[in-house]
């Protein structure tokens, strides 16, 4: 996909003036973080878990190599392949030729995160292939031709009327031309259009939630049982997943998935927690008759022993943007890349680049809460930081930026200097203000005096007040 | 009102927000801590704890501000601050900005190990309690995210707010939500900074409440900034202000009256 990080501050301007998309991400405020916060409490080990999960992820990660190759191991004696791919490009291809195998026409989808960072649908379809997503919040956006604006719920940004319109417009084709508004009506009648094409598709593509190693398996967890269709009716499963997926044994995966919908949408588990090994063997009622994983590195692996391997440890949950105050307010399209929200603030700079994705980390007052709720504790302040501190080193901090902090720090680091320009600062606002109480419009600070006024110092500093009562004998 | 007998040897961290803005907080601090039984020194070579610079990615001049620090608030019993956020600094990233320094990691590790936020410090360690502070107000309460989160400071400021006569606290919606100020951030990203605090100032208002308190003057700012501008008298004051008895001042962006 287009990377458009570069316009956060336009993007973030457009969307809070944006009627729809203050509507929609203003509901993330209420529901989510509440649906979480009693999951969690009803939960009396929820916080140690939260521990266990990030060392054993820690642990993972320490050997990824070792888990990743036990992993392939178990997928071919399954009678699966894995196919390691270290580009997007890679991974397109080798989705690509496994489609054209299969003499594909149209393949059904499930949601996957990393499939939307390939850009595997525009790709399929530039080659002929008709992708056809399955979860309704992706069918959606397939239909608008727009990204996912939250990693587990990717319309959140459509309103119900836009999707009346939506099905209205591409519905005809199938007979069906009444304009529903009745939310169930309009899942039905997804629910109709999708059913055919679960069976005619040749092949079903999904993400992976987990991949455990000592089975070979790969698990998705949804909550509308799209991802079983799309994966058990065609004859060729492939799932696309990212390297960091894998998980040592079936009890690991039951130690995230404790933590995964209760982080992300406070169920205690998923509707439908799916467990794919292998294709559908003699005895199996049905399933596919060929079963690819497409292992897809791409930057990961650049990111293990760096100060931001943590990010590794992601569940891909959302909790981190449910509760972030400044994804709430201009939603997730403003981040410009797939990942929004305080993961999308750590990891997108790695992904496309600092200079592209600088304001990314930035736009943050560090105000801790995705930290807080973040199922596998990723620092993900302290990782913003560390792209702030980077930006700063190779001169990607705009020049008035630097400037501003470099006048500071210089006074900042003489306190004799810094005693006469507060004395001075404090004596000229005070004098600005006379006695209103505030200044309406402070020089240099445009930022600050567009929003608010700013209330007035008292005129001395504490420190030549403090002085004087000293001399004084108080 | 002390309870401990012993006098404790404080340094105050006043914060470059009070220095400059509101220094009467700094002289409530020294009034609560002098009445919870300590001796108060403030160190003159005092500037900023360098969150400035640190949050900007500017980890040099974080240091060489982090060091003055440290060198100017050895040998005290405590440092204290009137600011979750600035406390927060010193206690818990002064250990990042050094890491891998041992030599330097000493002396980070005992400032950071004796620095603490006011109210949590009065409550903690003093176990201080109000006595004889009245204001008549209906009071609701901001967590700023350093102290909630960082210093763990929630119920330390009510319980000693719950010794003022007169004082009722209403506690507003969402109340552990951020402010929108950030440092430089709501400089940076004013439109955003503007956004979430007018979130936050429709809940502060609903509450009913006619004062609002916290316990960092970044967050005061921001929101009597806002207030003001959207026309709004609800009265702004510092935590420390209202348990030194000094609640009848003009608020945060009053005028002289």
């Amino acid at each position: 996909m287009q990377v458009t990080s570069r316009r956060f501050k336009e993007g973030a301007h457009d969307a809070l003036h944006d009627k729809n998309i203050q509507e929609a991400f203003s509901k993330v405020k209420s529901g989510f973080p509440l649906a979480r916060a009693k999951s969690a409490s009803e939960l009396p080990e929820f916080e140690g878990l939260r521990d266990e999960a990030r060392d054993l992820k820690n642990h993972i990660l320490e050997n990824l190599d070792y888990y990743l190759e036990y992993f392939e191991e178990q997928v071919q004696l399954q009678g699966g392949r894995v196919h390691w791919c270290s580009s997007y490009a890679e991974a397109r291809e080798v989705v690509l030729h496994i489609c054209r195998d299969a003499n594909a026409k149209t393949v059904t989808k499930g949601k996957s995160m990393i499939t939307e960072e390939m850009g595997l649908n525009d790709y399929l379809s530039e080659h002929g292939i008709e992708p056809i997503e399955t979860d309704l919040g992706e069918y959606i956006i397939q239909l608008a031709d727009e990204h996912p604006s939250h990693i587990i719920a990717p319309a959140l940004h459509k309103t119900k009327d836009q999707v009346t319109e939506l099905f209205h417009a591409n519905h005809a084709k199938y007979g069906l031309n009444e304009r529903l508004t009745d939310p169930q009506a309009l899942v039905n009648e997804a629910r109709s259009v999708l059913r055919d094409k679960y069976v005619a598709a040749d092949v079903g593509i999904t993400g992976a939630n987990f991949l455990i190693a000592e089975t070979g398996s790969t698990v998705i967890v949804t909550n509308e049982g799209n991802g079983d269709l799309t994966q058990s009716l065609p004859k060729t499963h492939i799932a696309v997943s990212s390297i960091e997926k894998v998980v040592p044994t079936l009890e690991d995966a039951g130690l995230f998935l404790r933590l995964l919908a209760r982080s992300a949408t406070g169920q205690e588990m998923s509707v439908y927690t799916t467990f794919s090994t292998g294709p559908k063997r003699m005895e199996d009622i049905d399933g596919p008759a060929n079963f690819h994983v497409v292992l897809v590195d791409s930057g990961r692996s650049d990111l293990l022993g760096s100060d931001k391997q943590d990010l590794l440890r992601c569940l891909k949950c959302g909790a981190c943007m449910n509760h972030c105050p400044v994804y709430q307010a201009v939603g997730g399209h403003t981040y410009g890349w797939v990942y929004p929200g305080p993961i999308g603030a750590a990891l997108n700079p790695h992904m496309v680049g600092l200079e592209e994705a600088r304001h990314l980390p930035n736009a943050s007052t560090f105000c801790g809460r995705c930290e807080e709720v973040c199922p596998v504790r990723i620092p993900l302040p302290k990782i913003m930081r560390h792209w702030r501190e980077q930006a700063f080193e190779t001169q990607v901090t705009p020049k008035p930026e630097r400037w501003g902090i470099g006048v500071w720090a210089y006074f900042a680091k003489r306190p004799k200097l810094y005693r006469l320009m507060t004395r001075i600062s404090a004596r000229t606002l005070k004098l600005m203000a006379g006695k209103k109480g505030v200044i309406r419009k402070l020089p240099l600070m445009k930022g600050w005096s567009s929003v608010r006024d700013f209330p007035a110092p008292e005129g001395a500093t504490f420190m030549d007040q403090w002085k004087k009562q000293q001399r004084e004998g108080k | 009102m002390s309870a401990s007998s012993e006098k404790k040897n404080v340094a105050l961290f006043v914060t470059c927000l009070v220095d400059l803005n509101r220094p009467s907080v700094g002289f409530a601090a020294i009034k609560l801590l002098e009445a919870a039984g300590c001796t108060i020194m403030v160190p003159e070579t005092q500037t900023c704890c360098g969150q400035i610079a640190y949050n900007s990615g500017d980890k040099e001049s974080a240091k060489t501000i982090a060091k003055a620090v440290i060198r100017a608030f050895e040998g005290f019993d405590y440092v204290v601050a009137p600011s979750g956020s600035c406390a927060g600094m010193i206690r818990h990233h002064y250990k990042e900005l050094f890491e891998g320094d041992d030599t330097m990691m000493v002396a980070v590790e005992a400032l950071s190990s004796r620095t603490y936020e006011l109210t949590s410090f009065l409550h903690d360690v003093c176990g201080y309690k109000s006595e004889d502070v009245r204001m008549d107000t209906t009071l609701t309460y901001h967590d700023s995210c350093s102290s909630l989160r960082e210093m763990k400071v929630r119920d330390q400021p009510r319980a000693l707010l719950d010794g003022v006569d007169g004082l009722e606290l209403k506690e507003a919606e969402d109340r552990e939500a951020c402010c929108g100020f950030g440092g430089t951030f709501c400089l940076k990203y004013s439109e955003i900074s503007s956004a979430m605090v007018d979130t936050k100032i429709d809940n502060l208002l609903a509450s009913g409440a006619d004062t609002l308190a916290a316990g960092d003057l970044g967050c005061l700012m921001n929101i009597a900034g806002r207030l003001k501008r959207r026309g709004s008298d609800m009265k702004v004051l510092h935590v420390a202000e209202i348990l030194a008895g000094m609640g009848d001042r003009p608020g945060l962006g009053e005028g002289d009256s």
